[in-house]
This record gives structure tokens, sequence and C-alpha cells, in this order.
């Protein structure tokens, strides 16, 4: 069952730092023969009893399916040498019969160590041990245990047999100190059979408060998700399913956002534990995300309900929509004029600009109807803000979208009357060549027409040609109106993605235990004598933050753009209309 | 075991190799690169404050002077922390692994470590100056792809490459009137560049 290793290899040894300090006993932990390493885990001290120590560590084996035994001997001398010390370790080794078998020594006083290895099979003369050549590599316990390798060495369902033997390299060192808490559990003060000496042997390490939560944790996590189903259950009633209301949620972001929240409240308070690190990772960033959320949204709302801000914005909200639909005004006048020095149609330039200019009309009463109720509603919608500041996001840029609906429909017709235009010119002007488009075989052929089609598709299209000036003018500047409120729109969206997405909680660890998140391990050389073996200190490299944010990035909801600009021009050139923020059905307008 | 010797860059800058040998397991290399010097930095510095003095004296804003000195400390300060490396360490771990340091001016170490398990290729390649940029390199060609020698074979090549590359500089240093400068001068440099691969 035991392998021996290389014996070309160096043999390494992970020794704890915090056991550097301990008395002296037996080196136990794992043997990994591939790597020719060897993995101390704890110190077991005099006295014991070798059959109590062997039953020991064969429950361990069980429960933790790692393969720990008894490597070796660890010597502290702390008087003057003993020699029956020497020799009673010597002897241990028949005891506990393990190849090869390590022996590390620390005089007092001294910061170098002496090592040896031996092995009684394989070696070149029988009946003589065969030393191998040995190197120390100090590692820090309590950091290995509790760091994540990033990426994960290890498959997370891998269950049978020794369960750390899938992993490679030194990632075999992380997994058998991670895997061997069991052995972790029996401190100092313990009256077992045993008398461990690891990182926690001097009492567990725990907080009153982190056991509290965790006792509390349980019955207010039924009563949320209780509330939160009971929430869910009344929004998918069918009074809401009743049309026009899916359209509209559909449209507006506010209830998306909610809707995503809802979502990540029911993944938090979910009653059943998250099963591997990167659930739990996902449901720590979430939290943070939404306690960081609500408590920028109550510090808007302190904000905004102290010294009468509401009543101002209020106030200012009614003439900021007439200064609005004034300039629009302005600007169909001089559309109507001679813009930019152009010359317009006049007939068709008059019908249009009349056309916009009633809808504005029309506008500015709707806004001066509801100028009464501006207050009230901006107060409720003030108090949104303690669900989140995203929520308050949200609803600013779908008031924008409101007040700027005109915008909207300016666009859409401009759009509407510009893309028949276009349609109309080019099936014309495949009739002024005498060609025309057969929908069978989608693609262009040659078509004799009769004079009277001829005469009549040649006005249609001159007439077609000289309005496009004026249409195209139109369509030119409701676009650049219609643009300039998706940008603001979007950049409100951006700064709600961002809040959304960003995963704080493991940022802030990184900030402050960047042992937890691991992208590998640095080793530092230490103090070296000519003679001793090479003593190496091993530490945790941290994973940089742009790695971290991208590997605990939440994910979004909604999605983006996905035209390219290409696309983009492609379809302002032809007069179709943009959807920018796509939910997820299609919608035909 | 230390021994520190000089060498030069490619550019023609100096650089300091220090050798420590640990042990018959563990060597270490380590190359430092000039330090930031005064006088580049006192340029740059009276540049940009000379531009913000004349844009100050044509718009009469002092928001103008404090912006250069914000940029200023705020530019030499990202150069320090993330472009100007003071120190770049090589240290090999014989059955651990290769491990890549490289320490930036203003005390930051980014580290890379490679396990012994990785497989590492060694491949000897041709480095070509580009002949407009005399600095940078246009091309990168690997020779033997298919046979894929080992070390020892490859440093056999890279010796023999390079005294027959050396008799070649030889005369051209000596009559410069008399030479046409070649269009791609072949610089022929080994480069051992651990590639991962299992």
């Amino acid at each position: 069952m035991v392998s021996f290793g290389d014996p070309g290899m160096v043999l390494k040894a992970f020794f704890p730092t915090c056991c550097a300090a301990a008395d002296s006993g037996l080196l136990v932990g794992r043997w990994v023969p591939e790597q020719s390493s060897a993995v101390v885990l704890a110190v077991v001290h005099f006295p014991f009893i070798p059959s109590q120590v062997k039953e020991f560590l064969a429950q361990v084996q069980q429960t933790s399916q790692v393969g720990v035994a008894v490597l070796g001997t660890w010597c502290h001398r702390r008087q003057e040498p003993e020699d029956n010390l020497g020799h009673f370790l010597e002897g241990l080794s028949a005891i506990f019969s393990h190849e090869p078998w390590l022996q590390l020594c620390r005089e007092k006083g001294s910061t170098f160590w002496s090592c040896k290895a031996t092995r009684w099979q394989g070696s070149t003369s029988p009946g003589a041990p065969s030393e191998d050549q040995v190197m120390i590599v100090f590692y820090d316990q309590r950091k290995v245990l509790l760091s994540q390798l990033h990426p994960p060495a290890i498959l997370p369902d891998q269950e049978t047999g020794d369960a750390a033997a899938g992993a490679v390299g030194l990632a075999a060192v992380f997994h058998t100190v991670a895997r061997s808490e069991v052995l972790f559990r029996s401190d100092r003060f313990d009256e077992g059979p045993v008398r461990l000496s690891h990182w926690q042997s001097d009492g567990v390490e725990a907080s009153i408060l982190v056991e509290l939560a965790k006792w509390a944790s349980g019955p207010i996590c039924l009563l949320l998700a209780s509330l939160l189903s009971l929430v869910s259950a009344v929004s998918a009633c069918w009074l809401f399913k009743l049309w026009p209301l899916p359209f509209i949620w559909s449209k507006l972001s506010t209830c998306e956002q909610l809707r995503y929240r809802l979502e990540q409240l029911t993944l938090i308070f979910s009653p059943q534990k998250a099963e591997n690190p990167s659930q739990r990772m996902r449901k720590a960033n979430m939290c943070v995300s939404v306690l960081l959320d609500v408590a920028l949204g109550l510090t808007l709302l302190s904000w905004l309900h102290g010294k009468g801000r509401i009543e101002q914005l209020a106030d200012a909200l009614v003439p900021v929509a007439d200064r609005v639909a004034e300039e629009l005004q302005h600007l169909l006048q001089w559309l109507m004029g001679a813009p930019a020095g152009l010359k317009m149609n006049r007939a068709l330039d008059q019908v249009l600009g009349r056309f916009f200019l009633y809808h504005i009309h029309l506008w500015i009463s709707y806004i001066h109807l509801m100028s009464p109720f501006i207050e009230r509603i901006v107060w409720h919608v003030g108090l949104s803000a303690c669900l989140g500041l995203t929520v308050s996001l949200s609803i600013l840029s779908d008031i924008i979208a409101l007040l700027t609906f005109h915008i909207y429909c300016f666009y859409v017709y401009g759009a509407r009357l510009y893309c028949l235009k276009i349609c109309g010119l080019s099936s014309l002007w495949r009739l002024f060549r005498g060609k025309k488009w057969n929908v069978l075989r989608q693609r262009v052929d040659s078509c004799s027409y009769d004079l009277d089609q001829l005469f009549i598709g040649t006005l249609l299209f001159t007439i077609l040609v000289f309005l496009l000036p004026t249409t195209a003018l139109y369509y030119l500047v409701f676009t650049l109106l219609r643009l300039l409120v998706i940008t603001v729109q979007g950049l409100i969206h951006l700064l709600v993605d961002l809040i959304n997405s960003l995963p704080l909680y493991a940022l802030g660890l990184r900030l402050c235990r960047p042992y937890r998140l691991a992208a590998g391990v640095k080793f530092r050389v230490l103090e070296q004598e000519a003679g001793r073996p090479l003593r190496l200190l091993m530490q945790i490299n941290p994973l940089s933050y742009g790695r971290v944010v991208h590997t605990y990035r939440l994910p979004r909801y909604g999605c983006h753009p996905t035209h390219s600009w290409g696309s983009l021009c492609r379809k302002l050139f032809f007069g179709e209309l943009i959807y920018p923020w796509r939910q997820r059905e299609d919608k035909q307008d | 075991m230390e021994n520190e010797q000089s060498f030069s860059d490619i550019c023609g800058g100096r650089l300091a190799l220090q050798r420590r040998y640990y042990s018959p397991s563990c060597r270490e290399f380590c190359l430092s690169s000039p330090r930031l010097s005064l006088r580049s930095l006192t340029v740059v510095t009276s540049t940009v404050w000379l531009a913000a003095y004349g844009l100050f004296t044509v718009c009469e804003n002092s928001v103008v002077l404090s912006a250069a000195i914000f940029i200023t400390l705020l530019g030499l300060l990202g150069y320090l922390h993330f472009v100007k490396i003071d120190q770049e360490t090589l240290l090999i771990i014989d059955s651990l692994g290769i491990q890549m340091t490289s320490s930036y001016a203003s005390g930051k170490e980014s580290t890379t470590f490679i396990e012994m398990d990785k497989k590492v290729i060694y491949y000897l390649c041709i480095l070509l100056k580009d002949p407009v940029e005399p600095h940078e390199i246009s091309q990168v060609v690997p020779v033997f792809q298919s046979a894929k020698p080992r070390l020892d074979c490859l440093i056999e090549v890279y010796r023999s490459c390079q005294e027959i590359l050396a008799h070649q500089k030889a005369p051209s240093t000596s009559p410069q009137a008399h030479q046409k400068a070649p269009s791609t001068s072949p610089s022929i440099q080994k480069a051992s560049i651990v590639s991962r691969g299992k």
C-alpha cells in the first residue's frame, strides 16, 4: 500500500510554523509519494501508548478520508543533549514503520535544524538504510486551512477513497490540511488518549457573536423565507396578468430591479445551507450588496426628506418640463424655417412641423394637469429609496422615460416616415432601372413594366426623392434627441448594474484577509547554513483584484444592447427602430 | 555564496546580475535595472509645470496649476507603483518549481510560482530586430519546432550560432562607410520561456 516515491527526488517536509516550538514527540501527517513530500499536520507528545495512537489515527483516517500516518519523530532539545531521548526516538521507528522515516531535530538556541530521512527498502546496500536529501518547507497551518485556491484544483464531487489523491502538486498540501479538520478538533486541554500540537492546540477558535448569529439564523431565515414566498405569490397573482399590466411591467426597469432583488433575497434567506465554497461566496456577496444598497438608499432618503428638499424638487419639476417643451418648440420653428441654410419643401415642412407642435401643446397641457399631484408623487417615490438606491435609480430612469415620452413618439413618427420613404425609394429605384424584387426567389430580377406603370413609378420616385431631405432632417433631429435620452438612461442603468454585480464581500476579503483567496503560493528562502538542509517559507500568493471581480461577479439581470456599432449604424440609416433595452421577450412595435 | 556581475540589456542600459547559491538544489538569480534617474524626472516635471503655467497665463485660473501638481504627483506614484520594475528575481528550487518575482520601485512585489510537475519546454528562437525601430522586436522565429530537442542540444546549437554571429559582427564594426546597412540584422537570443503544458 505504501509507495516509496522516487529516491532521486529531494524529500520535502512541510512543517507547520506553530509546531516549531512544540515539545518532542511524533510527527503525524500524510505522505505523498508522487511528489516525495511529507505534509506534517501535528505533533503527538509523550506520554502516549502506541496502540492508542494507531487507533486514533485510524479513526481520523476513516472520518476525513486522508491517509494520516506517523511520519517520524520530532526532537526539541531544550536542555543539554539527552542521549536517552535520542535512543528512545530511534526505537520508535520500529513500532510505527513508515518509509521514509523522518527525524527532525532542533537544538536549543539554534535556528538551524537537522534533518534525516532514512529508507530501509530500496536502499543500495542491504542491511544499511539509505538517506534522502531533505528540504524543510514551513507553512502557516491556519492560513493554509482557511485559504481557497483559484482555480479549484479538486472536482467538488470526488468522494471515493483517498479524495486528496486527486490533487496535484502543491494543491495536495492545501487539500490535506483542509480535509484534516477532525484532527485539529482536539486541543491541549482535552483529556483524550493522545496529546496533539497543532494550530488549534491552544484552544479552538470561536467567537460568541458568530455562534449566536448561527443559532439565531435558523428561525429568522425561516420567517423571512416565508414572507418572501408570500410576496412572490402575491405578485404572481392572476390580477397582475391582465393586459395591459404585463406590458407596462416589462417596460419599466423598476419592476425588473424589484424582481431581481426579490430573487436575490429568496436565495439569501433560503433555509438550505450552501454546499460548496462558491455558493457560500455568492450568498455572502449578495448579502453585502443588498445591505450596501439599502444603506445608500436610506442615506438618500434622509437627505431628501431633510430641509424641505422634496418641495424644492417638486417645484422644480414642472418648470423643467415646461422649459424642455419650449426648447422643442423653438427647435421645430427653426426646422420649419431654413435650418442651417438648407431649403426645405415648404408644404411638407409646415405639415410635419404643425403636427409635432400640436403634440407638444398636448403634452404641456397634460403636465399642467398633473402639477398639483406632483409633490405627493415625488414624496411617495422618495420613500422607495428605503428599498435600496438601485430601486430609486431605476425609478429615476423610468421617470425620465415618462417625461420624455413625447420625444420617443416623435422619434417613432420620424423613423416610420423615413423608413416608408426609404422602402418606397428602393423599390421605385428598381422600377426606374427595370428590375423588381422577386419574393419567391429572394433576389432582384428584371421585369418588363407597362408604360403607365413606368410613368407613375417614375413620377412617384421623383416626388419621394425631392421630399427626402425634409424627412431626413426631421428624422435626424429626433433620432439625436432620442439617442441623448437613451444615453442618460444608459448611464443610470450602468450605475445600477455596477451596484448589483460588484462582489463587495470578496473584495473586502481580499483587502482584509488576503490569504483566503489564493492564486498560488510563493516561497522565501530562510537563513541558510552550509551542510544543513534547505529551509523555505511557503506563503500564500493572493489573487489580484481584477481576477477577484472577474471570478465572483454576480449575474446581472436583463441584457445589454447587443448591437455592434455597425449594425446600429445600419439600422439608423434604414430607419429601423432601435430598442435599447430588450427585456426577455422580443417586443414588436 | 553570492557573486555579482554586470551585463547590459539590448538597449545598452546597465544591468547587475546577482547569483546566490543557497544549496545544491536551490539557486537564485537577481537582475537589477538602473533606478529612476533624477534627470528624467526633473525634465518631465518641469515640462508639465511650464505647460500648466502657460495655460494659467492664458486663462487666469489657478485651478490649472493645482491640477498640474496633482497630475504630476499621481502620475509619479502610478509610474513607481505600476510601471517601474527595479528588480527581477528567478528562484529555482529542485523538485518544487520556479518562482519569478518582480519588485517595483514603490516596493510592491508580484510573484508567480510555476510548479515542477508542469512541463517546462525550452526552445531556441531567433528575434528579428525591426529595421525601422531598432529597439523593437518585429518577429520571433522558433527553431526546431518538430524535433523539440532538450536543453543540452539547444545549448550546443546556441553556442555555435553565437560564434558565427560574433564573426559576422566583428568585420562590420570597422569600415562603416563601405557597409550597407542590412535590412534585417537578425540577432539570435536564447529564450528559455516557461510554457505550461501537462
